[in-house]
């Protein structure tokens, strides 16, 4: 008898058994059967993480887009929640059930990467996407020079600032993406816009709940890196002194000038945002892609303003952008790479990149006019887009340990003002690399 | 004598007094720790962008809209994924029910080492982190094709919920007086017409809780549900739930609320038609006894 006939038996007799248990869960067991009949003509699965209304709409109508253009490769539309992802990707590569086109951030693939998760796309990439999507987006994406991820959208780190806060206070430049303001500009800035040593309005909101990626992308405005690579290819951490000014003006904010809240330092994001609607902070640094909630939740007549994150010289921060992989066992990769380069074509690129508020990687989208208006900020989006590298810790093997036990305690103890510099570089460094050590045996 | 028997009942009133008051304060702390959330939740699903926006949210919205139910809706399939989990909680509740209660039965009356056994080894059970169990589950499953089915899942709840319905309906069983059953066998009833005359009438509280039980833990278990299906239109309502979620902890708020407040309604509606069953059948058991 045939294996696959014997198998299939063997499943009927499991059913058999298990509907003899009761009769109510029978009709329960359908669905499965016919799954393994014909591998090649089901459709390919894409996952995607959209959640935003407009995001979702977009994603669904380019997938039957798609399906309308080309019946004979189907794609099905599966959804994803960017909170799983992680779990949900790790159990289904175990099972051999994940889905064929992966939405995720390049920030999530290293160890899906490195243990044969994913399918080298160096191969597959076609060429108006390697040359459309600039190199420092591509790098956010490779591991151990093999790509695994195609990066297609991706958000700075901004000031959102309260407009007639702004204007109000004497003095203070308005920074361009052109000329932004130094951090010790930003720092003046902040403490210009306060009001009262306790606090009525605080110049800046530090919603610091996941501190280890705000401060290690922002720290590249100052040429920090804090993960370098040995000659041997090994990563080891360092904190040098421009690794040092980004925590040290978010710390002396907080307990030197008074002019950042203590108590958002525990926030995510959106924590954040009733008080600056209610005018107790002037200025809140977040992710470009919050200006949705703003616009939804701001009360009426609330003025405000997109400004580019400080930098020491020219703007520049690390990002971690939002990628389409193809799972290692999709059984028809070049299928599934036709459809990521239907779903990255510039005008597509940029419907996605409005839906989600972000900035399309791809140079062509990004002259989209839709997305260089000044309303809401997008034209100072659009102007930062050239200065957006990979994060530094994302190709590092043991970075999510050394950020989940060494960075994320040692940064919150920092900035409360719990330790100082030399205990959190005595933690970074020596219990870091004790750490990365471990990974890179 | 007489006067001082008189102030020791008059003191044991107050001492009982106080006791009862303080049990009174104390459920109602336990009643507003369980119903601020709920309420929270329900004034959220009512509210407009704004004033979830606002610094000072009030309980009452200033200006209640629908619009977060439309919202929730129009963006995820709520009514499919309800009826999903509907179908695997109510079949594992019956599931776990039906093959629980003849071995709580055998656990509680037949006291063999082999029933001690199998009861360390139930409890034993429980001490298992769901981690643990997941990925092994989930190939096992795959082995026989019930991944990505609702019947696989509601083996996986009916596995996972029996452990504690069995422990919980032994203890019921051990409650019905044993001398009932040997009345019965007294008056020439067989053990299999003892059993269903004479105790299990007395087990229907205990049955409905223990069902009710297993209802509730599938209705609202996630995990097992987001790992072990795939295929959107088998999804259960607490994975289309994170579909309002966005990365690092950003919510669409507002449906989000409307949605969870929607996911709510089955356990509340099944609690209100069979609380006055438990209580009743309780009632009865206790008179009998």
């Amino acid at each position: 008898m045939p294996a696959p006939v014997r198998a299939a038996m063997r499943r009927r007799t499991f059913l058999g058994a298990a509907a003899s248990v009761g009769a109510a869960a029978v009709p329960l067991f359908s669905g499965c059967a016919h799954r393994r009949t014909g591998e090649d003509s089901r459709p390919l699965r894409f996952q995607s993480l959209a959640w935003q209304t407009e995001s979702v709409a977009a994603n669904k109508a380019l997938v039957a887009e798609w399906n309308r253009l080309h019946p004979r490769t189907p794609v099905q539309y599966v959804q994803g929640a960017w909170p799983t992802v992680h779990d949900q990707l790790l159990t289904a590569f175990e099972g051999g059930e994940a889905p064929d086109i992966i939405h995720d951030a390049s920030d999530d693939l290293a160890d899906f990467a490195y243990g044969g998760r994913l399918a080298d796309l160096t191969p597959l990439l076609p060429d108006r996407l390697a040359t459309d999507i600039p190199e420092h987006s591509l790098r956010t994406a490779t591991f151990g020079g093999r790509l695994y991820g195609v990066p297609f959208l991706q958000e700075p780190r901004v000031l959102i600032a309260n407009r007639e806060l702004l204007r109000a206070a004497s003095g203070v430049r308005v920074p361009t993406p052109e000329d932004p303001w130094s951090w010790p500009e930003f720092r003046a800035a902040a403490k210009k816009l306060s009001q009262g040593r306790q606090g009525a309005r605080y110049g800046v909101a530090w919603p610091l709940k996941e501190p280890v990626s705000a401060t290690l992308n922002l720290a590249l405005s100052t040429g920090g890196r804090l993960f370098h690579r040995r000659a041997d290819g090994r990563a080891e951490v360092r904190f040098g002194a421009a690794d040092e000014v980004v925590p040290r003006t978010i710390h002396d904010q907080v307990n030197v000038d008074g002019s950042a809240a203590r108590t958002t330092l525990g926030m995510g994001g959106s924590d954040t945002l009733p008080g600056f609607f209610a005018g107790r902070y002037a200025m809140v640094p977040l992710g470009f892609s919050y200006r949705q909630q703003i616009v939804q939740q701001a009360p009426k007549g609330f003025d405000w303003t997109v400004l580019p994150a400080p930098a020491d010289g020219a703007p520049a921060q690390g990002v971690s952008p939002q990628t389409l992989s193809i799972a290692a066992d999709c059984p028809r990769k070049e299928a599934a790479m036709a459809f990521i380069a239907f779903l990255l074509e510039p005008a597509n690129m940029a419907r996605l990149a409005l839906g989600d508020w972000m900035l399309p990687t791809g140079t062509t989208a990004l002259r989209d006019p839709r997305l260089r208006v000044r309303t809401y900020g997008w034209a100072t989006g659009t102007a930062l887009a050239g200065s957006l590298h990979a994060a530094p810790a994302q190709s590092v093997r043991g970075y999510p340990e050394w950020k989940d036990k060494i960075a994320t305690p040692g940064l919150q103890e920092y900035y409360s003002g719990a330790i100082d510099m030399a205990e959190l570089r005595g933690r970074l460094v020596e219990d870091g690399n004790l750490v990365l050590a471990r990974y890179q045996r | 004598m007489t006067a001082r028997r008189g102030r020791t009942a008059a003191g044991r009133r107050r001492r009982a007094a106080a006791t009862r008051s303080g049990q009174y304060l104390a459920l109602l702390g336990y009643l507003i720790f369980l119903l601020v959330p709920f309420l929270w939740l329900v004034s959220t699903a009512f509210k407009p962008p704004r004033e979830l926006g606002s610094i000072d949210p009030g309980w009452i919205p200033h200006d209640p809209t629908l619009a977060n139910f439309r919202a929730a809706f129009a963006e995820q399939p709520l009514l499919r994924s309800a009826a999903n989990s509907l179908l695997a909680a109510a079949g594992a509740a019956v599931l776990s029910v039906v093959v629980a209660t003849p071995m709580a039965y055998v656990l509680a009356r037949f006291r063999t080492r082999a029933a001690r056994a199998a009861t360390g080894w139930v409890v034993v059970s429980q001490a298992f982190p769901l981690v643990l169990v997941i990925i092994p589950l989930f190939l096992l499953l795959k082995a026989v094709g019930l991944v990505d089915s609702l019947g696989g899942l509601t083996l996986v709840y009916l596995v996972w919920s029996l452990p504690f319905a069995l422990w919980m309906l032994t203890g019921y069983v051990r409650a019905v007086p044993v001398e009932l059953e040997e009345a019965a066998a007294v008056d020439g009833a067989g053990r299999v017409r003892t059993l269903v005359s004479v105790t299990a009438p007395l087990l229907v509280p205990g049955i409905v809780a223990t069902g009710l039980f297993a209802f509730i833990t599938a209705w609202n278990e996630f995990f097992f549900a987001l790992v072990l299906l795939k295929s959107p239109e088998k999804q259960t309502m607490p994975v289309v739930l994170t579909h309002f979620l966005g990365a690092e902890g950003v919510a669409d708020l507002g449906p989000l609320a409307a949605a969870a407040l929607l996911a709510t309604v089955p356990g509340l509606v099944l609690f209100a038609v069979i609380q006055r069953r438990i209580t009743g059948g309780m009632l009865a058991g206790a008179v009998k006894h």
